[in-house]
This record gives structure tokens, sequence and C-alpha cells, in this order.
């Protein structure tokens, strides 16, 4: 059973992700991200992140793809691009040589080096039918003990993400005055 | 290694190895930059993979905190970026990252 969830969320994954790089709309593009994002939220459902598979499926898949498709029916380039055209030569076969490249260097690493990794920590508690939020129990105790202060400059990061973002998108009155 | 009984970590490992090279070949060959912003959020889905795989193989929760402040990262990226590309859209009408060379000496 736990085959089979692996084999339907790993081929999500790497059809979204193909889909992603090889499809020249934008639209069906962002279409494939959504599938990959899915794929992922499974594989943290079958690792016991169900806290982290919820965001991922509201954050990602709700809040990110959406704002994508915002900006891409708001610019109007949900046209297909001309694929066929190699702007720098041999451009395509560099790229897919380094990118296997990178994947099988650290596959390769993966392989060899996963022998010494034992349990470090105090567990990673499972979602049972007596404690259903075992999951985001542990995850807050985690993040509002140890990482409280990241957690805290997270808001502040938040807040310079909007104003940065409105002063960027806004449109200037007038050019030239004040700066 | 590869025993057909039930995955295990090695396994998630190794696809989320696959995945980041796949959103590796896209930012180099896409030439959208709206495609390049997609294909870096695959290589952050990548790594936050592997890090809830690695979590719960050494039994520590710690992985899934560092993938939490990831995803929070991760959207304050995108509305920086897409900002940027929207006001870049107001001076020009394609949208290449080729064109943009301003900035070039």
């Amino acid at each position: 059973m736990e085959l089979f969830v692996f084999v339907v969320a790993a081929a999500m994954v790497l059809i979204g992700a193909l889909g992603v790089v090889t499809r020249s709309n934008p639209v069906h593009a962002a279409m494939s991200l959504v599938l990959t994002l899915f794929g992922i939220a499974v594989m943290f459902v079958s690792h016991n992140a169900h806290f982290l598979a919820a965001v991922q499926v509201i954050v990602y898949a709700g809040a990110i793809v959406v704002l994508f498709l915002f900006v891409i029916m708001l610019l109007g380039v949900d046209k297909a691009e001309d694929l066929s055209v190699e702007p720098i030569t041999n451009q395509r076969p560099l790229a897919v040589i380094i990118g296997v490249g990178i994947s099988a260097i650290v596959i390769a690493a993966i392989v060899t080096s996963r022998s010494g990794l034992g349990p470090s920590g105090k567990g990673v508690n499972e979602t049972t039918l007596e404690s259903p939020d075992a999951n985001i129990r542990q995850l807050a105790r985690v993040i509002f003990s140890d990482n409280v202060f990241a957690f805290e400059l997270t808001s502040v990061l938040l807040l310079v993400a909007v104003i940065g973002t409105v002063v960027m998108a806004r449109k200037t009155k007038s050019v030239g005055t004040g700066k | 290694m590869f025993s057909l009984a039930e995955p295990t970590s090695t396994w998630y490992l190794v696809l989320s190895a696959v995945l980041f090279g796949i959103g590796t070949i896209g930012v180099m060959v896409r030439r959208n930059p709206l495609i390049m912003f997609m294909c870096i959020e695959l290589m952050l889905n990548a790594v936050n993979l592997s890090f809830v795989a690695l979590s719960s193989q050494i039994a520590n929760i710690d992985g899934q905190v560092v993938v939490f402040f990831v995803l929070v990262v991760a959207a304050a990226e995108v509305v920086v970026g897409l900002g940027i590309i929207v006001s870049i859209m107001r001076r020009r009408t394609t949208l290449t990252v080729d064109d943009m060379s301003g900035l070039k000496g």
C-alpha cells in the first residue's frame, strides 16, 4: 500500500515537473506546478507531516499558484510562446547535461553515504486515533519554544515583502518629483 | 537497497534529487521569468521533500520546522519577484529575460 502511494505520488511529481519545464503556455505550466505540489503534499502525509501537507496545499497550491495565474492574466502573457528557437547556441543540451549531472552527483552521494544516519532526536509523533493532532502539537511546541525568535522574524520579513511590493508595483503619479 | 517491500527514505531522497535537477534544467532553459520562478519553486519543493524524509528517518521534528520557515520565505520571495516582473512589464511589451539587459555595462 505504501509502495502504491509512493509510486502514484512520484508519478504526479515527475509528470508535473516535466510539464512545468516543457509546456509552452504559462497557464498550463502553472497547472502542472499544482500537480507537482499536490504530489509533494501526498508524500508529506505519508511521512506523518500532516500540518505541513495542509500548509503546502493552502499556501503553495492555493495562494502562490493563484498569484502566478493572476500575474499571467494581468500581464496578458497567456499565449503559447515559441519554444522552437534556441536563443543561445547549444544552450539546451548543455543545460540538460548540467541538470542531469547535478542530480547524478546528489544521488551518488545519497546512495553511498546513508549508512551512518541513526535516530538523533526525540522522535516524530505519529498521528493516531487517540491523538489526532499529535503532529501539530509537537511542531508547535518546537516552533514556539526553540524557534520563537525566528518565528517572530518571519512576520517582519512578510511585512517588508508586502511594503516593498506595494512600493514597487505602485503607479508613480508624476515622474521626476521627489526622486 | 531498493527492496520492493516498502519505500525507504532513500527513495524519497532520490526523487527529490531528480526533482531538483528538473528544476535546474528549467531555470537554465526557459526564457520566461514567470516559468523560471515556477522552476525555482520546484527546486524549493525538492529540498522540502528531502527535509521531511530525513526528519522522519532520524526521528527529529526539526526538519519539519525548517520546511515551515522555507514555506514562509518562499511566499515572500514570490511576492517580491512577481512585483518586480509587473513593474518591468509596465515599460516593455515582451516578457523575456534576454530583453532585461539594462544593467549590462
